[in-house]
């Protein structure tokens, strides 16, 4: 029945047998889903919040709570990227030998590439991001961005992307190619199914938002910096959000580009990545990797931004070494889109081309290296806080080191050849990645979170969390270090040389250590909240902050600053704090800002539906979301009441509260 | 704006705040200008990857047909000229616009328009030989790039167009509004924009296509 012309037509090649109700561990997961979707929607409804949820939360405009928003579904697919993660350590652990282990060749493959590309896309962006655009408006003394409605709609794109990769997990098959989709293997011929459409509707769809973003954040940090604060004057952080931003900005259009011509091949037959008519698949290689070194630099920017705000602030110390900060900066900038090449020396560009990219991947480290330094110089001498953050930065510097020199020697050619796609490199990303992002991103969140919520994270529950991470990254990692270098290569699901199995077993345990490090983290969330009379801050300055954000209280009122903040030197609060500068407490004036809009909600659903239907080839419904997504972005442009005044009295009312909170403490 | 905030000596009297005398925060108009010049660099990027995408694969034939055999040069020509005179209507629009001239700019408007219009005809027209001499874009790596290229750019005329619809009927309903005007200055940096592309793609596809 499922062959009838009508029924191709309405429903595509979607049928009864996309939905994978004859896989167990899938099916599991799918009631779960569901049961606790069913749970949250019933206790959302239960006590009325939809409207609230509606108006002040989806609709928002207010880069505060759009950037909380992007942390939120950064920390809800660490979850799902996390999953996975268990799954592949359980299946190396296990299958040795006459021991298959548990999950199926084809299944493994989809769990390896969603791993990858739910961690970069859907975590690693998203918590960047959400933190930038939580916390550089403040930084700069701007009460929003300079395109508030883009910045809705870039979340919700990227939402949209995140939610077409979980849909994927219960309705067909997500990608086998790996986290970059490589063909051949996404060729049409060799993964006919919805694997690869999949993951290329989902990347297109939130890669527009991520570039949308990053156009917002670029011009925000050049056209809004409160007067006085030259780009010399400007927090470190917004340094590495400015630099992180141009180079996003400069990357994602390839990206974009790669990903529409694999399409092309895909949808109407094209040669552009294919073994015959002149296709290259080489040059989809070329092309994701210029997007793709980058975007590792992108991610970490930001980061070395937020252990500088974090050193700075805990060591009671100007930063060592501000403008060689920002000069390290902008060359890692520069040079990380010099070096794409180093992917895949092993592609016989000759000896001149690898030389070339082999000497420009090692001097990364040399900017690299002098942060590391500056960091160091500034903890010198400097009253230390081992507050959280703060540990997160030695944390780091310990286990980025590391990271960095298995960089450099995997940046030799030669060495390469040998090293090429074993676990070694594997163990390499992710000593870089999980020791330089993810600890960086947690860094920022527990010194950040009080100026969002208006009080601290639990410590107690805090330290398990970070030594959860901390000896739970490296007894995962350290034995695939080892058998990488002695030859093992990655994405393989099952290993017949059993003298390596030990290794995969300490690596798992790893795992499960982290995954302690994990559920200490939701804890440590959830006793905060309930302890958060008990960790109030009500200063709005909890940590004796250095830069504007903590000028303001926690959490900041919509509007941010009642008075635009005038800058006179680096860390600006810290000077207007050491100068004797009393909060003004009248002649406020009426605010201008931005008004709530449900358009990037709706734009963002229709573009989900789009892709479905595209990845589906229900092609009516395909051509129906497309005209509907053209002529809503038209609508929304009628629309000229984008503003509004919040009057004098509500301003003094705001800055009452907040005077008398504070005045209590 | 905070010119008299800053005049003092900060040693002695520093001011920290800034009172905003009467809610001047029109900086946003240069905010979107320059935004939107950012967006035209990373569309740029994705031209500047067609464009190695397609030298790469300008040879490669895969024994089907080859820039000299299929490029019409005169046709091509002829479209680039009313490219590049569409660029100048739009001008023209532009300095009507900045003397509030409202009649002028919309006439101006519709010529680009129309100009912009015969341009994707004509683009169609010759798609639609190439496609019937069985030059396809499924045929060989060379006219696959060479297809994605060229329509790309005829997609970005096309949605030009379209931009110009629209703002065609938001200046009948607001006129020289500030928001319009700053509307038209995006879209003029766009139009001009697909002009330099336009002038890269005959150069590098037609011109030297037609010399290999």
């Amino acid at each position: 029945m499922f062959d009838s012309p009508i029924l191709k037509t309405i429903f595509g090649r979607l049928t009864f047998e996309s939905f994978p109700v004859h896989e167990p561990i899938l099916l599991g997961t799918f009631i779960v889903v569901v049961l606790l979707g069913a749970g949250i929607v019933a206790a959302v409804t239960r006590y009325r919040l939809w409207g609230w949820l509606w108006s002040e939360w989806f609709t928002s405009v207010d880069h505060k709570k759009i950037g909380i928003m992007y942390i939120m579904l950064g920390i809800v697919m660490l979850l799902r990227g996390f999953a996975d993660a268990l799954m592949m350590r359980a299946q190396q652990a296990m299958a040795f030998g006459a021991n298959e282990g548990y999950l199926p060749a084809h299944h493994y493959d989809q769990v390896f590439s969603a791993h990858g590309t739910i961690m970069i896309f859907f975590v690693a962006i998203p918590l960047v991001v959400g933190l930038i655009n939580y916390v550089m408006p403040l930084q700069i003394g701007a009460r929003d961005v300079a395109f508030p409605f883009l910045n809705n709609l870039s979340f919700w794109l990227t939402a949209a992307g995140a939610g077409l990769v979980m849909v994927s997990l219960f309705v067909g098959e997500f990608s086998r190619g790996g986290w970059l989709n490589y063909v051949p293997v996404t060729n049409l011929q060799n993964s006919p199914d919805t694997g690869p459409d999949y993951y290329l509707w989902a990347l297109q769809i939130a890669g527009v938002g991520t570039t949308l973003s990053a156009i917002n954040m670029v011009t925000t940090i050049i056209k809004m910096r409160a007067p006085g604060m030259t780009m010399m004057k400007m927090p470190v952080f917004c340094w590495t959000a400015l630099c992180s931003n141009v180079l996003a900005i400069a990357i994602f259009p390839v990206l974009t580009g790669a990903f529409a011509l694999l399409m092309l091949d895909r949808y109407i037959g094209t040669d552009f990545f294919t073994n015959d008519l002149g296709g290259n698949p080489m040059m989809y290689w070329n092309l994701v990797w210029i997007w793709g070194h980058p975007e590792v630099y992108v991610l970490v920017l930001p980061v070395f931004g937020i252990y500088s705000e974090v050193t700075s602030t805990f060591c009671g110390k100007r930063l060592f070494g501000y403008s060689s900060m920002v000069y390290a900066t902008v060359v890692i900038t520069i040079l990380s889109y010099l070096v794409w090449l180093h992917h895949f020396f092993t592609m016989g560009s000759g000896a001149s081309v690898n030389s070339f990219f082999g000497i420009a991947t090692m001097v990364i480290s040399i900017p690299t290296g002098a942060k590391i330094f500056n960091w160091l110089f500034t903890m010198y001498r400097g009253e230390i806080r081992f507050e959280l953050p703060m540990r997160w930065v030695v944390a780091f510097m310990l286990t980025f080191v590391v990271g960095g020199m298995t960089g450099v020697l995997l940046a030799v050619p030669p060495a390469d050849f040998v090293l090429h796609n074993s676990l070694f490199l594997v163990a390499h990303f992710h000593n870089v990645i999980i020791g330089g992002v993810v600890f960086g991103l947690f860094a920022g969140i527990d010194y950040w979170w009080p100026k969002a919520f208006g009080f601290k994270l639990d410590p107690f529950w805090g330290k398990l969390h970070f030594w959860g991470w901390v000896i739970g990254y490296w007894v995962a990692w350290t034995p695939i270090y080892i058998v990488g270098l002695m030859g093992t290569t990655r994405r393989v699901r099952h290993f017949d040389d059993p003298s390596l199995q030990i290794w995969f077993v300490i690596a798992a345990i790893g795992a499960v250590i982290i995954l302690f490090g994990i559920l200490a983290f939701v804890i440590q969330i959830a006793v905060s909240i309930i302890n958060r009379e008990k960790l109030r801050d009500t200063t709005g300055d909890p940590w004796n902050g250095r830069t504007l954000e903590w000028s303001t209280s926690s959490p900041p009122p919509a509007y941010n600053f009642a008075f635009t903040p005038v800058v006179h030197d680096l860390d600006a609060w810290y000077d207007m704090k050491s100068r004797g500068h009393a909060r003004p407490d009248g002649g406020f004036r009426p605010i201008h800002m931005p008004r709530n809009t449900g358009a990037g909600v709706i734009l963002s659903g229709i573009a989900a539906v789009l892709g479905f239907a595209m990845v589906w080839y229900i092609w009516w419904l395909a051509a129906l979301s497309f005209v509907a997504l053209v002529a809503v972005a038209i609508g929304h442009t009628f629309n000229y009441n984008r503003d509004y005044f919040i009057p004098s009295d509500e301003v003094a009312r705001c800055e009452r509260e907040h005077a008398l909170l504070a005045g209590a403490a | 704006m905070a010119s008299h905030a800053l005049n003092g000596d900060p040693a002695d009297n520093p001011t920290f705040y800034l009172v905003e005398a009467d809610e001047h925060d029109h900086s946003a108009g240069g905010g979107t200008l320059l935004g939107f010049w950012i967006y035209l660099m990373s569309d740029a990027l994705i031209f500047a990857s067609l464009f190695a995408v397609y030298g790469v694969m300008a040879t490669s034939y895969a024994g089907g047909p080859t820039p000299r055999e299929i490029f019409e040069l005169p046709l091509v020509a002829v479209n680039t000229a009313i490219l590049l005179v569409s660029s100048i209507t739009y001008g023209f629009s532009m300095l009507a616009m900045e003397e509030d001239r409202l009649g002028a700019t919309r006439l101006w408007l519709i010529v680009t328009a129309l100009l912009g219009l015969a341009f994707v005809g004509v683009e169609m027209y010759e798609f639609g030989n190439l496609i019937a001499e069985g030059a396809t874009p499924q045929r060989s790596g060379f006219l696959s790039a060479f297809f994605t290229l060229v329509a790309t750019h005829g997609l970005h005329v096309t949605i030009g167009v379209i931009w110009i619809g629209v703002m065609l009927v938001q200046l009948v309903q607001r006129g020289l509004h500030v928001e319009n005007k700053r509307r038209l200055q995006c879209l003029s940096m766009f139009w001009h924009f697909l002009d330099v592309v336009w002038i890269g793609v005959f150069t590098f596809v037609y011109l030297l296509g037609v010399l290999r």
